[in-house]
């Protein structure tokens, strides 16, 4: 039983319980207060959130602050959270990033503010849930439950199409997630009565349930990620939603797809995985190398980093099916680098659109001269998406090109392709829009970023910079746990 | 043979019922006011539950010579059937006194019905299974006929009567031939002689035939589901909500009474037909839903949906797959309330606001409103963190319990075909804007309100903490088995 409320659980409720608060406060005519009250939610919920960081064990690959409560017990279902090396650090991320958010959208959101920061605030909530939960159910509640606020930002305040990217963003996650749901419901039966998630590693399957139970899982999973070709939703979802819903969007829900593989895929069905990894490698190079083709024709800018993110999440997939170290930890490393980078080119895509109304590169041209410190502070992001050294995108991709030449030589080298693709449609696109002569009057116009702005892009600049040039601190708390996993998959858990 | 004085006491409920509901009768003969027949109403179904919850024990007892049945799934469901009912009431209260229809004629019709569904969940006897049935359905077709003037009401008061009058046909059919089988019309001693032997299989199938058909129209599960699209569109709304919610707890134990208690014996037989039945309703409901215009008739396609997810649960045929058909139903009757609530709820006078696009941009003029109704459409979706998740997590889970992955399988597909309209009306509430700048009419009715808002507030409680509502219904369930 629980004594007092964890940590977890406060970095769950915290946010949602803020989230409601502001909605508590009723229409636009509050909102100044609404917005003070999000950003007090959403820093508490950052604040309750570091001493996960703090009190750490790393040396340890068992589940920390772990919280068991009874919830469900006709169904032996248990409001059962705890956090790894492995979901620990999303936690962090998800809280950061929310904060980042709530100032994103400060003077951007004009109507039904208070709507829009309770939904962030709520999903923020949700999403802590899905990386702490151990429970089956609970897990999934969770990862349903994020899709309600995401739908309704996207719908309420995105662009032109919204309505038809909301709903096919919901319909999309919701297929995947109800075959998982089946499979979860399977699980429960063949384990004897329990929906806990650990219970799941242990149990054996004979080789035809683990094949059908990783399809299953990979539905859920890979469209969320989203893997190719699968992921045709994202960017339609991307375009329309407002920024603060692409930059959740990218730095975080697709991070929960990823999630998934480690926590569920890998550990449950290690034999099938094992068996289907070149099926998860090659949607994952496709998605490194297509995808980034892809990328390089986009006009819109919006649409090139929504392909640019699904080339990078191939490379998360691509370095946990390499099975090694390097591989699990890089492929992680790269998920946390891509939260704060897409993060921080949809922030200023964002603050461009917010200028100009538009996201088409061929309206751009000279920005650099009427916005210098934007224009060096993009520059960081560009350079961090093509994976410079020096910049967090670098250490994750270099560790899980190591990781694949030590499988097979050809995969690392279509891997490391993307460091070219990367590199061509990032800085392109950058070239195009940044530098140049003055392209129109709207761009002379322009004003360079306020305070607000300024201070939004440098956490993330420094966030960038500091995981780029001293990575350690990061894989270390992952080692252990990744170590864990890894005993644990060599493992055939077969039975006939 | 009198009976005993023991069996009237057994049955108080039933009885106080049918003196208050002849009360309002009176009350409207003697009386001007509409409020007094109303408030009569509302103390007689709450001097019910009372009487239920205290006169009845959780063991099984028997009545009136084998034809009345107490035991705890009755308890519960007829507990559940009274508010239920009252609920309806308040919800419908505005709206009636707007059209003039607020009065001891409806109200009574209304009691009796519940007299009815409270007579089939206490039947252990064909003969008293079907009175309650036909005192409910006769009273149904009267409400649904009461706006007498209006075609489409007139129409759909036809339809129901010919094609209940028919599935009543069917039934008795079925119960006669399951008496010639086993010379009984008592449910346990049909379900004793089943189990030593029957002399004609065949005959057994064919008498199972009728009676699942009959059973069948009255769920209003595919395929004979024709009935529900036109009765919930063409009914006032408030008889709409009151058809839509209680009636489907007494049809849940009908099937229990008939399927389970009587012929559980024939299990393997009526499981394929409950099958089909079921993933037929899961089609036809859920694709046709999509095509509707109407808020009303894409709930009742909605509904035959969840009829089909309810059958699932009653033919997978385990002690967990009755009480999550049970936990079902009764999560069904609460979103059915708060859905056909709003609905009565927004109309006013002279303004039925039952097309889709009257839902357009609710969100904007009252954010209140629209989340009650979001929250119970997603319900309806089956997502969390909202009731009607758990129960359809509960379906699905007797089923793949009792090896039937791929009728999981089946119904998880259209729940995601579901979705799709569920999620329209929120989108309809929240992405557009309102279809004319002036104020979307909502009745001021505070009664109906603050029940919205508590039964907003239930549906995401019990999706937070669904344990106590789990429990009671699989207690009632395994008290209830023989």
């Amino acid at each position: 039983m629980i004594e007092g409320i964890g940590y977890l659980s406060l970095t769950i409720w915290v946010p949602i319980v803020a989230g409601l608060l502001i909605l508590v406060t009723g229409d636009d005519r509050n909102a100044s207060g609404q917005r003070t009250l999000a950003l007090l939610g959403s820093v508490l919920g950052l604040l309750v959130s570091l001493p996960l960081w703090s009190g750490f064990d790393s040396a340890s690959a068992e589940i920390q602050f772990n919280e068991i409560a009874e919830w469900i017990p006709a169904f032996n279902i248990w409001y059962h959270l705890g956090v790894d090396g492995i979901s620990m650090p999303f936690i962090l991320l998800n809280s950061f990033t929310t904060v980042l958010v709530v100032l994103a959208g400060w003077q951007v959101i004009k109507t039904r503010i208070g709507q829009y920061m309770a939904a962030f605030l709520i999903q923020s909530g949700l999403i802590n849930g899905v990386f702490a939960a151990l429970d089956g159910v609970l897990f999934y509640v969770f990862f349903e439950a994020m899709l309600i606020p995401l739908y309704l930002i996207i719908g309420m305040w995105g662009g032109p199409n919204r309505v038809y990217a909301a709903i096919k963003f919901f319909l999309y996650t919701l297929l995947g997630s109800l075959m998982m749901l089946v499979a979860m419901i399977y699980l429960f039966f063949v384990s004897g009565g329990s929906f806990e998630i650990l219970e799941w590693h242990r149990v054996g399957l004979t080789m035809t349930a683990q094949l059908l139970l990783f399809v299953a899982f990979f539905f859920a999973f890979a469209v969320k990620v989203p893997m190719w070709p699968v992921h045709t939703w994202l960017p339609d979802a991307h375009v329309e939603a407002p920024t603060g819903g692409s930059v959740v969007l990218a730095a975080i829900t697709l991070k929960v797809g990823a999630y998934g593989f480690l926590r569920f895929t890998l550990p449950i069905v290690p034999d099938a995985a094992h068996e289907l990894t070149w099926l998860i490698v090659a949607l994952s190079l496709v998605a490194v190398v297509y995808i980034g083709l892809v990328a390089l024709v986009q006009s819109d800018m919006k649409k090139l980093i929504a392909y640019s993110s699904i080339a990078h999440m191939g490379f998360v997939t691509l370095g946990f099916m390499l099975f090694n170290p390097l591989g699990i930890e890089g492929g992680l490393v790269q998920m946390i680098s891509h939260g704060f980078v897409s993060a921080a080119l949809f922030l200023c895509i964002g603050v461009m659109y917010d200028r100009m109304h538009s996201r088409q590169i061929a309206d751009y041209g000279g920005v650099a001269n009427t916005m210098p410190k934007f224009a060096a502070l993009f520059m960081l992001f560009a350079m961090a998406n093509s994976g410079l050294p020096g910049t967090s995108g670098f250490v994750g991709e270099f560790m899980v090109i190591l990781g694949a030449v030590q499988v097979n030589f050809w995969w690392a080298a279509a891997a490391a392709l993307t460091l070219i693709f990367g590199a061509a449609y990032t800085l392109w696109m950058y070239k195009r829009v940044i530098f140049g002569k003055v392209a129109n009057e709207h761009v002379a116009d322009l004003k360079d970023i306020d305070g607000r702005e300024f201070l939004v892009l440098s956490l993330l600049a420094i966030a960038v910079l500091a995981m780029g040039l001293y990575p350690l601190p990061v894989t270390d708390v992952m080692h252990a746990s990744v170590n864990n996993l890894l005993e644990h998959v060599a493992h055939s858990k077969l039975v006939y | 043979m009198t009976p005993p004085l023991s069996d009237f006491i057994i049955a108080l409920p039933e009885i106080s019922l049918l003196v208050v509901a002849s009360l309002v009768l009176l009350i409207e003969a003697y009386s001007q006011s509409k409020v007094a027949a109303y408030l009569t109403t509302i103390f007689g179904l709450l001097l019910t539950s009372v009487l239920i919850a205290f006169a009845g024990s959780a063991d099984i007892q028997f009545a009136f010579g084998g034809l009345y049945i107490n035991d705890a799934m009755g308890i519960t469901l007829k507990l559940l059937t009274c508010f239920a009912a009252i609920m309806a009431v308040i919800y419908s209260r505005q709206y009636l006194a707007d059209r003039g229809m607020l009065g001891g004629d409806y109200l009574s019709l209304l009691l009796f019905a519940v007299l009815g569904m409270m007579v089939m969940i206490s039947a252990a006897h064909f003969l008293s299974l079907y009175l309650g049935l036909e005192l409910l359905s006769l009273s149904l077709y009267a409400m649904v006929a009461m706006r007498r003037d209006d075609v489409r009401a007139s129409e759909a008061a036809m339809k129901y009567f010919v094609l209940g009058a028919l599935a009543s046909g069917l039934l008795l059919y079925g119960m006669s031939l399951l008496y010639g089988l086993s010379g009984s019309l008592e449910l346990g001693r049909v379900a004793e002689t089943i189990n030593y032997g029957v002399k004609s299989e065949m005959v057994l199938v064919f008498a199972l035939v009728f009676v699942v058909a009959g059973l069948g129209f009255k769920l209003g599960a595919a395929p004979f589901h024709m009935w529900i699209p036109d009765v919930y569109q063409g009914a006032p709304t408030a008889v709409t909500l009151f058809v839509g919610s209680a009636p489907k707890l007494a049809a849940f134990a009908f099937a229990m009474r008939l399927l389970v208690d009587g012929l559980q014996p024939a299990h393997g037989d009526w499981q394929q037909m409950l099958a089909v039945m079921a993933v037929a309703s899961l089609a036809i409901g859920n694709l046709a839903a999509i095509m509707q215009t109407n808020i009303k008739r894409m709930l009742a396609y909605s509904t035959i949906s969840h009829m089909g997810f309810l059958l699932l649960g009653i033919m997978s045929g385990s002690l967990a797959g009755y009480s999550a058909a049970m936990f079902y139903a009764v999560t069904y009757v609460l979103m059915s309330l708060g859905g056909f609530g709003m609905v009565t709820y927004m109309s006013r006078a002279g303004v039925e606001a039952e097309e889709l696009d009257d839902y357009k941009g609710l969100n904007a003029k009252h954010p209140w409103l629209a989340a009650v109704m979001g929250m119970i459409m997603l319900s309806m979706a089956g997502l969390p963190p909202f009731v009607g998740f758990y129960a359809k997590l509960t379906v699905l889970q007797s089923l793949i319990g009792a090896g039937w992955l791929w009728l999981a399988l089946v119904a998880v597909f259209f729940s995601l075909i579901g979705a799709y309209y569920y999620l329209r009306i929120v989108k309809l509430m929240y992405f557009d804007a309102p279809a004319s700048s002036e104020t979307i009419p909502v009745s001021h009715a505070g009664d109906a309100r603050m029940l919205l808002s508590a039964n907003g507030m239930a549906i995401l409680l019990l999706g937070i903490l669904p344990q106590p509502l789990m429990t009671l219904c699989a207690y009632s369930i395994q008290m209830s088995l023989r």
